[in-house]
């Protein structure tokens, strides 16, 4: 399961969703896909995307809030399941893309190559439902399923470990950060609006 | 437990004047009644942390979901929570109120705190984090305010330390 037809298959429905993605290949692989003002790319700080959707998702608990994190990212914040786990806002479906690998520095495997099971841990972890995958159609309909289930859902979806060949693209970060809050405030005031 | 009450609500006070409606922590002698008061308030979100790296994050959510934070932590979660302040709060310019019990200086009987006190306003140096240690009464309110409006005008983190003599009763 390549992990580009996995943001392909659910990207229209992301229209609707506030998206929180990791760095790297996810990073660059939904921007090739279009970018769209309610997605942000957290470039760095590895670990925190989740911590960021929980703030978001928190805050606004009638959005609906798509973190897409990775294993790397998140065995640097594992404390960061959790957090959620205690808090579990039922607007959060969180995706872990597991390719085994820190890919973008060159593909030091991961400890999910050598038996770590991201599903245990996290459930363990508190969350209420968790759901492995391996291919798109079941990728697919499992982010659908975490919608309608109203439930804090974490979603490992174990992808290959291939991914563009640059990661590097012409929008810049703060662009993406005052776009996205620009969007989420704008979204608020129509909201008061209607 | 000699932590002052009476201070721990003064500095609550002004974190409500502020209209902060989220306050992420981790727990930390010197803030039990900050945080138990945090607890207690309905109109305010508590994020009870793993791990103070994590506030930053959270903080960083709130900010785009145009909700005002602060983080409660100790010095040596200023230090644990150093690369997101650096590559999340410093490269995508998130303004934090951070609230950090300066333990380890003056007066301190614990020997497991007293390394994190040496090292606490170098480091925010070395960071370029303004800051501002509070150790009295006076003009409380007034600088937990200064530190937010400077945080929310300059987009970047600002700490205020809370220094023994505020914070504890002997």
């Amino acid at each position: 399961m390549l992990r580009l037809d996995c943001l392909r298959s659910v990207y229209e429905e992301l229209a609707d969703c506030l998206v929180v993605t990791i760095m790297g290949a996810v990073a660059a692989e939904l921007q090739s896909l279009g970018h769209r003002p309610n997605f942000f790319y957290l470039q760095h700080a590895m670990g925190l995307a989740s911590s960021t959707g929980l703030g978001l998702a928190l805050c606004l608990p009638e959005e609906r809030v798509i973190v897409f994190d990775g294993d790397g990212s998140l065995l640097m914040n594992l404390g960061s399941l959790t957090t959620m786990g205690r808090y579990r806002p039922k607007n959060l479906t969180h995706v872990v893309f597991d390719n085994e690998s820190l890919l973008s520095v060159g593909g030091f495997p991961t400890a999910t190559s050598t038996g770590t099971d991201l599903e245990g841990i996290a459930r363990s972890a508190g969350i209420p439902r968790v759901v492995t995958v391996h291919d798109v159609e079941k990728f697919s309909d499992t982010v659908r399923e975490a919608a309608k289930s109203k439930e804090l859902t974490t979603i490992i979806a174990k992808v290959k470990a291939t991914g563009p060949s640059g990661y590097v693209t012409d929008l810049t970060l703060l662009e993406n950060r005052f776009q996205f809050r620009r969007y989420i405030q704008s979204m608020k005031k129509d909201q008061r609006i209607h | 437990m000699p932590v002052s009450v009476a201070n721990s609500k003064l500095i609550y006070e002004a974190l409500k004047e502020c209209d902060i409606r989220l306050v992420s922590a981790l727990p930390e002698t010197w803030l039990v009644h900050l945080i138990r008061m945090t607890d207690e308030d309905p109109d305010m979100t508590l994020v009870r942390l793993a791990k103070e790296e994590e506030a930053v994050g959270i903080s960083a959510g709130a900010h785009f979901a145009g909700v005002k934070s602060a983080m409660l932590m100790q010095n040596h979660g200023l230090l644990a929570a150093i690369n997101g302040i650096v590559s999340f709060a410093h490269l995508y310019k998130i303004p934090l109120l951070m609230l950090i019990s300066y333990r380890g200086s003056f007066g301190e009987k614990d020997p497991w705190q007293t390394q994190g006190g040496n090292v606490t306003e170098p480091v925010l140096r070395a960071l370029r984090i303004p800051y501002f240690p509070l150790d009295r009464v006076e003009a409380l309110k007034k600088r937990i305010r200064d530190a937010q409006t400077l945080a929310e005008s300059s987009l970047q983190p600002v700490a205020i330390l809370l220094k023994r003599d505020l914070m504890w009763e002997e």
